[in-house]
């Protein structure tokens, strides 16, 4: 499709240029409000016309890379990007709450001598911040068109589009010599937006009335501290009801199959290894949209930064800066867009340490996991304050990752990625009311892709898994229930050679290895295992209850603990090669956290079976 | 006395200041050339211009380090190390 007008959107980071393009294309793409949310390649047609592609460029404040993403948008700007081929046009956003500063970048672009079209974004901000900008002279004095638009009401658009269209094929009026340091710039920028501006505006007032509040020494710490709590007690005790429905209809439709189809293999691979499985993993669904939910709202209103700001010392002491926080704090959902967002981090040897520990936060598919065994295991009371027991385990293996990952990039920093560490400068964007339907759709993609990995990577683990679960058949005279004497026990049998010294029996080895794909395969796995050797009332008392009688409580506590290090999970590493540009750093990554997942459970299972007796 | 009636300007780095403290940022410079140059164009991509206003707005609870500073339109976090290589002129 190179007939195609490729048409780029630039522009510095906050200036609302996500929520820009999205407007423009359709595209469901994240809007998320701190420095380096574009990660990935966006495109879309403008406005439904095929003829134009807009892409959506990484926010940058100039042409001057300072981070592997910056450098993508040099790149396809300059027209050296490997895979891209040069824009025909750029659509330049610029905040018009912030017209002097972000200008002087729109001067650098504006230097590039393509043609271009400047939307002056987030007028009703500078409308309310009693800003007013002479937009005629302003497209005057640059030379190109300038129009108001507001991305999140749809203004301004079909006239956007018809200046983009009118000027990929239009001539370029060159531009004017506005010097080529970046001083020269900040003070051309300076001139002409004192030009133009015909009243100054109070700024915002919220925002730093806000930050007294958010960013005061001994509240700040507080409030980050009770939402990061309330995040976690919230993924456990909000999403209950949600689950038990969609648990109780699972069970119900077992006792359907069970009641009305005959005894055969079409029942067990409906009961055992679809519902058992699938169903095990499905039932998760609102736990982890819990999370997201948090997380999406915490990128859209501009707290994320502060959140950096405030965990730049800590982030310090393991030799990372606060920047380094956004990423991990992503990586509580998935470690896949997390390492991703490294991207936005300028410093080679602080990208590595990054990406090397995302996998240590505790992302949404250890949740089926944790929630499991947690709740067959940990006893539902309250403690001090009203704190269920549970939620504070559950809060004690998110702090866990959170201690370990601080110890090892400190490790890391001193030896293998040795280096001086970048410093912390990072843009604090005024604060917005989280745009729902942004947050919205974000949760939609989320489910969907959840459903989506449910319905095919997981599904097809559990049949697999099922049919190595019944075959081969059991011997004549077998006195153990069949699944023993399957593939499945058979693997599992092996593999509990190695994993006896830290608790783990043949059918937890035998789940680990297709958990290899994904953390919560592990517990579809176990559903699946489990759901083929037990008798119908276990079946119906479902997998919690199941564990709570075969395991022992030090067996579990070692699970727990081998699941907040082990890197059961395909996506990271390939996304890790992805981004580190070779075996060399997934495999070291595969080695330490393997390493030091059988050490904890190790340590964990001896400890509690000698405290136990 | 009379010599010392012309208020001499005092001349502050960023970096000392505390929260509430501000004035106007008359130069860039470091002892150290070689590495500052760089930062300091990224302090003028991030908005610090001379003749622009800067105020101190906030310092982290943890060993008062980095900053939460305001000029023009914009609010950075950055640390006193890179904050020492503005010069203010204290309003």
């Amino acid at each position: 499709m190179t007939s195609r007008s490729l048409v780029a959107v630039v522009g510095n980071p906050n200036c609302g240029k996500s929520a820009l393009f999205n407007a423009l294309t359709g595209l469901r793409q994240k809007v998320a409000n701190y420095p380096g949310a574009t990660v990935e390649r966006r495109s879309g047609a403008l406005l439904g016309d095929d003829t134009v592609e807009l892409i959506d460029l990484p926010g940058s404040y100039s042409l001057t890379p300072r981070s592997p993403d910056e450098a993508v948008t040099h790149d396809v700007l300059l027209g050296t990007y490997a895979t891209e081929r040069k824009p025909k046009a750029i659509v330049c956003v610029i905040d018009a709450t912030n017209l002097s500063q972000q200008l002087r970048f729109a001067i650098e672009l504006r230097a590039l001598d393509l043609p271009m079209v400047i939307a002056l974004n987030m007028v009703d901000l500078a409308e309310r911040e009693r800003i007013s900008i002479d937009t005629a002279r302003l497209s005057e004095l640059l030379g190109v068109p300038v129009i108001e638009t507001v991305a999140v009401r749809k203004r301004g658009l079909n006239e956007l589009k018809e200046k983009v269209t009118s000027a990929i094929d239009g001539a370029v009026q060159p531009s004017k010599d506005y010097g080529s340091t970046i001083k020269d710039r900040q003070r051309a920028a300076r001139k002409i937006a004192a030009d133009v501006t015909l009243s100054e505006g109070i700024g915002h007032q919220t925002t730093r009335t806000l930050d007294k509040l958010l960013l005061h020494p001994v509240l700040g710490v507080i409030i980050l501290a009770t939402v990061l709590f309330t995040m976690f007690q919230a993924v456990f005790a909000w999403a209950e009801a949600p689950m038990d429905m969609i648990d109780g209809g699972i069970g119900s439709l077992q006792g359907f199959f069970a009641n009305n189809l005959g005894d055969g293999l079409f029942r067990s691979l409906l009961n055992d290894g679809l519902l058992a499985g699938v169903g095990a993993v499905v039932v998760f669904l609102p736990q982890i949209l819990m999370l997201f939910l948090f997380i999406l709202i915490l990128e859209s209103t501009g707290y994320m930064a502060r959140a950096a700001f405030l965990m730049d010392r800590l982030m310090a002491s393991a030799g990372l800066n606060g920047r380094a926080f956004i990423p991990l704090l992503s990586s509580f959902a998935c470690a896949v867009p997390g390492i991703m967002a490294a991207r936005s981090i300028s410093n080679h040897k602080d990208r590595l340490t990054t990406i090397l520990i995302a996998p240590l936060m505790t992302c949404s598919a250890r949740l089926p996991v944790y929630t499991v065994i947690i709740s067959a295991f940990i006893p539902n009371i309250s403690v001090a304050g009203g704190v269920g027991l549970q939620g504070l385990v559950l809060f004690g293996l998110y702090l866990m990752g959170i201690a370990s990952a601080l110890v090892v990039a400190a490790v890391l920093k001193r030896t293998v990625a040795k280096g001086p560490s970048d410093t912390f400068m990072l843009e604090l964007p005024k604060y917005q009311a989280p745009n729902l339907r942004f947050v919205a759709i974000g949760l939609y993609e989320r489910a969907r892709i959840f459903l989506k990995r449910a319905g095919t990577i997981i599904l097809a683990s559990t049949i697999v898994l099922w049919m190595f679960g019944i075959w081969p058949g059991p011997p004549d005279g077998a006195t153990e229930p069949p699944v023993v004497y399957s593939l499945i026990g058979i693997i599992g049998g092996w593999l509990e050679v190695i994993f006896a010294p830290i608790g783990f029996n043949w059918e937890i080895s035998a789940a680990l290895v297709p958990g290899m794909a994904a953390r919560e395969v592990a517990i579809a796995a176990l559903g699946t295992v489990y759901s083929l050797q037990g008798s119908e009332e276990m079946i119906e008392a479902g997998l919690v209850a199941t564990l709570n009688g075969l395991w022992s409580l030090p067996t579990a506590l070692s699970f727990l603990m081998w699941f907040v290090f082990a890197p059961q999970c395909l996506s990271t590493i390939a996304v890790t090669k992805r981004e580190t540009g070779g075996w060399r750093w997934p495999m070291f990554m595969i080695a330490y956290l393997f390493g030091l997942a059988y050490i904890a459970s190790f340590i964990t299972f001896q400890t509690a079976k000698f405290l136990l007796g | 006395m009379d010599g010392f009636s012309a208020t001499a300007p005092v001349p502050a780095t960023l970096g000392t200041l505390s929260p509430g403290a501000g004035g106007t940022v008359t130069a860039f410079e470091s002892s150290d050339v070689k590495t500052s140059e760089d930062m300091i164009d990224r302090l003028r991509e991030m908005g610090f211009a001379e003749g622009l206003s800067v105020e101190v707005l906030h310092h982290s609870p943890f060993g008062r380090d980095p900053i939460v500073v305001r000029t023009g339109g914009m609010t950075i976090a950055l640390r006193r190390r890179e904050a020492n290589l503005v010069r203010v002129l204290l309003a």
